[in-house]
């Protein structure tokens, strides 16, 4: 497939002094930013035609351009939303666009909502996730790990490594992530000894997460992915929902996804580094304060009620500050575990979700799915089954090496 | 001559006019193009790099979107030289216009409180109703002087 074309629907990027950033993303994943060329008759019919009734012109231009490409006059392989953060009117549009396009075209689809701080480095890994929806379908289709292959997921706070053979997991090693390549190193040797594997047997080795970069040059991986759609497979895969709809839920160290899978290939997903607050940090630094090991608060909290407590921030800083005030007043720790739990979904829920379209079964995976109280918060608050499978700390590690196998038949 | 700012800023019709009746347009395509021929910077397509929305904040804080104040910092000069001003409202797209709705609030409240001389205009829908409209701009034009008045008005 040639360069994959991204038809940009956008407000405000030229003002904002970031479209060079946006081009500069999509340049570094072999894809081109196109825009939908619209004449001005077709800006004043959108509104009427989509049905939104809008204020700035430059909205409905964004209008207009979404017709263009569900109607065909605008051909594109991915489609990229952006708007101003914190323009409200902004992000009704952003996100009724990236429903339509999503609904009437099939096209993959993000939305970004930027300032003037948003880099390439911030969009790379969204555009990543982006184009390769866009140009390894294929790849993606799947289902069966064949052969003998390895993962490696570098995370922000722990590096993961799998060994899989005929579709069965040999081993793992997880580690907490220091330097990109010692960790690696270590959980992979983990990994490789667990299984009673030689290295050189591995016949095919994907990587994925924050240093893949590194570890694709440092491992001569065959497969270098980012974590969106890495992690939708391993979920799907892992829970065994491969066809059909699903959601998938990775709260993770730095930032945490929400993912609509449809097949197994990503649809409308969220990556957010929107807050400490709503991240696994929070619920370390909890167990800290509880003085519990990280492993044990998931069960604190399911003989908690987190509506004990008040909460007055989501903050890392000052959510944390509510939890010592409560223990203060004599509250139960397993009550602040509880809400602890219950306030970091509640984040994802609120800052996240909606943003997707959630669809059952809703699948937890990474390490943070482990802490039994953060799922049972979830699904508190979404009123479904929430799905937590095998190895969900492995997602990553069991994604990569699933679409790694796919190079050992090319 | 006086600096007559107008908007919609890229107005072509406003700009002509104001030119033909011996003043001085202010429009943001001379703010552009100061830009865009700025050798040494390097942000297509319109030269504005991140920098400029926090030039912006002069005029909206952070909380206000990032291109919001990105447009102010490209109608700051503008706003600074402005001696008198001809605001359009409802004007259609192919009139001119800036993209944001927000910036237009807020440009015309600062215009409005400059206490510059200020002709304030519905957009034409008729044939009468566009004499009209060109004779209301050539009257308050040619009131204006040499602008040192219009400054003291």
């Amino acid at each position: 497939m040639n360069e994959i074309e991204v038809a940009q629907i956008s407000c405000g990027s030229e003002y904002t002094g970031i479209q060079g950033e946006i081009e500069s993303a999509a340049e570094r994943v072999g894809a081109k930013i196109i825009f939908p060329d619209i004449d001005l008759a077709e800006v004043e019919a959108a509104e009427e035609k989509f049905g939104l009734k809008v204020t700035s012109p430059d909205l409905k231009l964004m209008l207009a351009r979404a017709i263009s490409v569900v109607e065909g006059h605008t051909t594109a392989d991915a489609v990229f939303i952006g708007t101003c953060f914190r323009c409200a009117e902004g992000a009704l549009v952003r996100n009724e666009i990236r429903r339509y396009i999503h609904d009437k075209s099939g096209l993959p689809v993000i939305s970004y909502s930027y300032t003037e701080r948003t880099t390439a480095d911030t969009l790379l890994t969204r555009m990543e996730a982006l184009t390769t929806i866009a140009k390894r379908r294929s790849l993606l289709a799947r289902e069966k790990q064949s052969g003998l292959t390895a993962g490696i997921d570098s995370g922000s706070t722990t590096t993961k490594a799998v060994i899989m053979q005929d579709n069965e997991i040999l081993g793992f090693g997880w580690v907490t992530s220091t330097d990109v390549l010692k960790s690696a190193e270590e959980a992979y040797s983990i990994a490789l000894k667990e299984s009673g594997i030689e290295r050189d047997a591995v016949q095919a080795i994907g990587v994925t997460g924050y240093g893949r970069f590194i570890l694709g040059k440092a491992f001569n991986a065959d497969l270098v992915q980012e974590e969106i759609t890495v992690n939708s497979k391993g979920a799907v895969y892992l829970a065994d929902r491969q066809k059909g709809a699903a959601t998938v839920i990775d709260v993770g160290g730095m930032d945490n996804k929400a993912i609509s899978v449809q097949d197994g290939i990503p649809g409308i997903f969220t990556m957010g580094g929107i807050c400490a607050g709503a991240s696994g940090r929070f619920l370390e630094m909890t167990a800290k304060r509880l003085g519990v090991d990280i492993t044990e608060l998931g069960k604190l909290a399911l003989a908690g009620m987190a509506s004990e407590i008040s909460m007055n921030s989501y903050c890392i800083v000052f959510g944390i500050q509510s939890l010592v005030n409560s223990l203060s007043k004599g509250s139960r720790h397993e009550d602040v575990a509880a809400a602890a739990c219950y306030s970091v979904a509640e984040q994802v829920f609120e800052q996240q979700l909606q943003e997707i379209e959630v669809r059952e079964p809703v699948i937890m995976v990474g390490g943070t799915s482990l802490i039994e109280g953060l799922p049972q918060a979830m699904r508190e608050l979404l009123q479904v089954e929430v799905i937590v499978p095998p190895y969900a700390q492995l997602i990553g590690a069991v994604g990569s090496a699933l679409l790694a196998s796919g190079f050992i038949e090319e | 001559m006086a600096n007559i700012f107008i908007y919609p800023s890229n107005s072509l019709i406003l700009y002509d006019l104001v030119e033909r009746f011996g003043h001085k347009p202010l429009a943001v395509m001379q703010e552009i193009k100061k830009r865009v021929t700025t050798a040494g910077i390097d942000s297509p397509p319109l030269n504005i790099t991140p920098e400029d929305p926090k030039i912006g904040l002069k005029y909206a804080a952070v909380e206000v979107p990032a291109g919001v104040r990105g447009r102010m910092s490209l109608l700051d000069p503008l706003l600074e030289a402005a001696e008198a001003a001809i605001l359009v409202e409802d004007a259609p797209i192919g009139f001119g216009c800036m993209g944001c709705q927000r910036t237009s609030e807020l440009v015309g409240f600062l215009i409005r409180a400059k206490r510059i001389p200020i002709l304030e205009l519905d957009y034409p829908t008729s044939d009468d109703a566009a004499e009209n409209f060109v004779y209301q701009i050539s009257e308050f034009l040619n009131g204006l002087g040499d602008g040192k008045e219009a400054k003291n008005e």
